[in-house]
Parts: C-alpha cells; sequence; structure tokens
C-alpha cells in the first residue's frame, strides 16, 4: 500500500507542466487534488516514473462568470465551487452535483479539472458536464464534453496537452435542471445516474439535453429531439425514462444486475425530467 | 531526497523526503506524531484526516512534498495546555469512542465543520460523518458530541 518510487516535478506554470508532459509522455501523470490518482498510487494501479504535481500553478483556481457561462479553472476545489455563489446563483446543476462528488474532506482537496480529466465513468462532474453541454479548455484548444469523454478513464487529451479550465453554462430564462443517482453510500460511486437541462418556451420543451452515467463506458448523451414541442406529463416522463433504459447496456456489477441497473436508469430519468420541467415550468 | 519546512501544530520541522511518502506517514513514521491513525490508506476510512492550512483533508492522499510550506494541524494540537479541547470533552462525555481508532480523523474534520458552519444541523454533521468509518460506535453517540458543541460555539 505504499506508491512506487517516482520523479516529483512541481510545475512553475501551465507550459512547464505541458514541457514535462511532452518530455516523459506516457511515463508521465498529473497530480492535481490527488483524491483519485494517490489511492490508484497507493495500490500501485498507477505507476508513473514522473509524477508533475499542478498543485503552485498560479491561475488556474479561478471562477470567472464569461459570456452566460461559469469558467472554473482546473485547480478550483470541489468544495470551493460548492460554496461559490456564482455556482450556486448561475449554475445550479453543478451546485446540485458537487455535494455528492465522494465526501466532505475529499471534496476539500479533490479538483473540479481533476475529475473531468480523471473521466471516471460514474463520476458525477463529467456527466454534470456532458448534459449542460460544457466545454473543456486545455493548453491548445477548446472541446466540447461529449466529444471529451472517449472510455473509461480515457479522454480526447493528447499526452502532452493539460485541461486548464472547464466552462459550465448558466441557467437562462425559462431554463431548468436536475440531476439523480443511485448509490449504495452517499459517497460511493452511483450505480446509475441522470442528469437534465430543459429550456421551456410557452409551456413547451424548446430545448433538452439528458445524460445518463455510470452504466457505460461514460455519461452518454440520449436522443431528446422529440422531446421538443412537448409539454411533460408523467406518462411522457416515463417513456423517456423507458428509451434511455433501452438506450444503454450496463455490466453487471457487485451491486446490480444489468436488468436492475437499467431499471434505475428508467426512474432516474423520469425524475430527474420531471424535476427539470417543475424548475423550468416554475 | 527532497527538502520540505512546514509547521505541524505550530512547530516547525525541516526534514528531508522522499517523493513517494504519504504525508500519513511522515507524520507518523518521520515526525513520531502518531496521533494521526492509518486505516485504509486509499481514502476511504477518514482516519487519517487533518487539517492543511485549515482544511480537512486526507493525509494518506497526500505526498509529504507536497505539505512543504505549509502549516498542518493534528489531533495532538487540539489539547491546549492540559485541557482537552471541548469536542474531546463531548466525546468523552457522550462515549463516542470505544476503541478510537478512528477519533482523531473525526474530530479534525469536526473542527473544520464547527469552523465553517458555526452551528451545522445534525444532517450536516452526519453528511460529514459519511466519510468516516466507525465500527464501534454505530455513529450516534458522535452525532450528538458535535452537535453538543456546535450548539454552544
Amino acid at each position: 500500500m505504499k506508491p512506487v518510487p517516482f520523479a516529483y516535478v512541481r510545475a512553475e506554470s501551465v507550459e512547464h507542466a505541458v514541457e514535462t508532459l511532452h518530455e516523459h509522455g506516457d511515463e508521465a501523470k498529473v497530480l492535481a487534488g490527488g483524491q483519485s490518482l494517490v489511492p490508484a498510487l497507493n495500490m500501485r494501479l498507477a505507476r508513473p516514473s514522473v509524477l508533475v504535481d499542478l498543485n503552485r500553478v498560479e491561475g488556474l483556481d479561478g471562477l470567472d462568470q464569461v459570456n452566460g457561462s461559469i469558467r472554473v479553472g482546473a485547480l478550483v476545489r470541489q468544495a470551493a465551487a460548492e460554496r461559490a455563489e456564482p455556482v450556486r446563483k448561475r449554475c445550479p446543476l453543478l451546485a446540485e452535483v458537487l455535494p455528492l462528488v465522494g465526501h466532505v474532506v475529499t471534496r476539500n482537496r479533490g479538483t473540479i479539472g481533476g475529475s473531468i480529466a480523471h473521466a471516471d465513468a460514474a463520476a458525477e462532474l463529467p456527466l454534470a458536464l456532458v448534459a449542460l453541454g460544457g466545454d473543456v479548455i486545455t493548453s491548445r484548444r477548446t472541446i466540447p464534453a461529449e466529444a471529451f469523454f472517449v472510455t473509461h478513464f480515457t479522454t480526447s487529451l493528447e499526452p502532452d496537452e493539460l485541461v486548464v479550465a472547464t466552462t459550465w453554462p448558466g441557467n437562462r430564462e425559462g431554463e431548468g435542471s436536475a440531476v439523480e443517482e443511485f448509490a449504495v453510500r452517499h459517497g460511493d460511486f452511483a450505480l446509475a445516474s441522470a442528469a437534465c437541462r430543459l429550456r421551456v418556451a410557452n409551456g413547451r420543451v424548446a430545448e433538452a439535453r439528458l445524460a445518463v452515467g455510470s452504466v457505460t463506458d461514460r455519461p452518454e448523451l440520449m436522443d431528446t429531439q422529440d422531446l421538443v414541442g412537448t409539454e411533460i406529463d408523467a406518462e411522457i416522463a416515463r417513456e423517456v425514462g423507458a428509451a434511455a433504459a433501452q438506450a444503454v447496456d450496463p455490466p453487471p456489477n457487485l451491486h446490480g444486475s444489468p436488468a436492475y441497473r437499467r431499471a434505475l436508469v428508467a426512474t432516474l430519468v423520469k425524475r430527474a425530467l420531471t424535476r427539470a420541467w417543475e424548475r423550468a415550468a416554475s | 531526497m527532497i527538502p520540505v519546512e512546514l509547521t505541524v501544530n505550530g512547530r516547525t520541522y525541516r526534514e528531508e523526503v522522499e517523493p513517494r511518502l504519504l504525508l500519513s506517514d511522515f507524520l507518523r513514521h518521520t515526525l513520531g506524531l502518531t496521533g494521526t491513525h492509518v486505516g485504509c490508506e486509499h481514502g476511504v476510512c477518514g482516519a487519517c484526516t487533518i487539517r492543511l492550512d485549515g482544511a480537512a483533508v486526507r493525509s494518506c492522499l497526500l505526498l509529504a512534498v507536497q505539505a512543504d510550506g505549509s502549516a498542518i494541524e493534528t489531533v495532538e494540537g487540539l489539547a491546549a495546555n492540559g485541557e482537552l479541547h471541548q469536542l474531546q470533552d463531548a466525546f468523552r462525555e457522550h462515549h463516542a469512542l470505544q476503541c478510537g481508532f478512528c477519533t482523531s480523523g473525526i474530530l479534525m474534520a469536526a473542527t473544520e465543520l464547527i469552523e465553517r458552519s458555526k452551528r451545522p444541523t445534525r444532517g450536516e454533521i452526519v453528511d460529514m460523518l459519511s466519510g468516516h468509518l466507525c465500527r464501534c460506535t454505530g455513529y450516534e453517540p458522535i452525532v450528538d458530541a458535535i452537535e453538543q458543541v456546535a450548539g454552544h460555539s
């Protein structure tokens, strides 16, 4: 339960971190909050020969409102984002999802950018970013969330590319959002999760985004074209939930069979859609 | 080996560490401060929780080199002048510990909760405790103890 020996580089800037990653390629790992990486090091599931510590890099801990979105620096701690007024006021989905991430003490150290770059298929922040249609800003480009997550622990980042920020679209007029998950204990990895963002105009759905998490290898964006123009009622919410359950193929795990996890998807999608609708309509 | 300088409970330490040395092992083995306990060593049990520049964090998920220049508080720093911290007193009064393995981590997380929330609700206390495993008490006495101190601070 101790990490293998590695070289430690305290990055002084984004450029310094990128140079170090470029030099060492796959042998290097980026250390942000360490709440996923250090357990993997301790259990020797990860054996990097170089660790690039971002924690002293300046300028990565800003939280700013930009064009109706919230730009969250990669090193912003999850607990800091949870308490930030712009997040609570302008991006209720992010505010709602953060308390579901780990525990108070792990959120004190865990970062928003780290959770996104780690890309655990059961993590809440990637699910919320996909549901909202946010972006990942890297050291060289901007990547839409749904193109960022590729599969388990795998993103479209190049080996020498660094996440520097994420942008979270803020709530607009007539919008509502909601997240639902089921975990055996609070703070555990969810067996299934769902997040929804709706915009309602003239009493009908004008735009809809719905993502399902934990049940496949990445957050899955569902087809919501048929929702536009409808008024969400119990029947439609149930149908959308049933369709989402059929669209995914969850593997069995210790706590649930594929059929059980599908049933969870149906229920969680129904609830998320209903709550997002109620919030958008109010 | 990398030089680090930090304060623990107000006292300054200068040591040389291997990059892979966990902060929890640095505290226990290098400095001999064994009040911080190591349970799971992968961030699940919460026994190793300390305060790093005020924030309650898992010391098993930090490298000692990362703590260079920081101020750390551990359970050894809670009692002052031979007097137990009011949380420690409340834990004794409510029988909020039996074997004591989880206690130091919970105390450090609880001091942060009370400072931050002033008067945390029972729900907030339970939420904080979800990150700490205790196999003796069933948690209720721990919630009672923290609630008592939170109500009076």
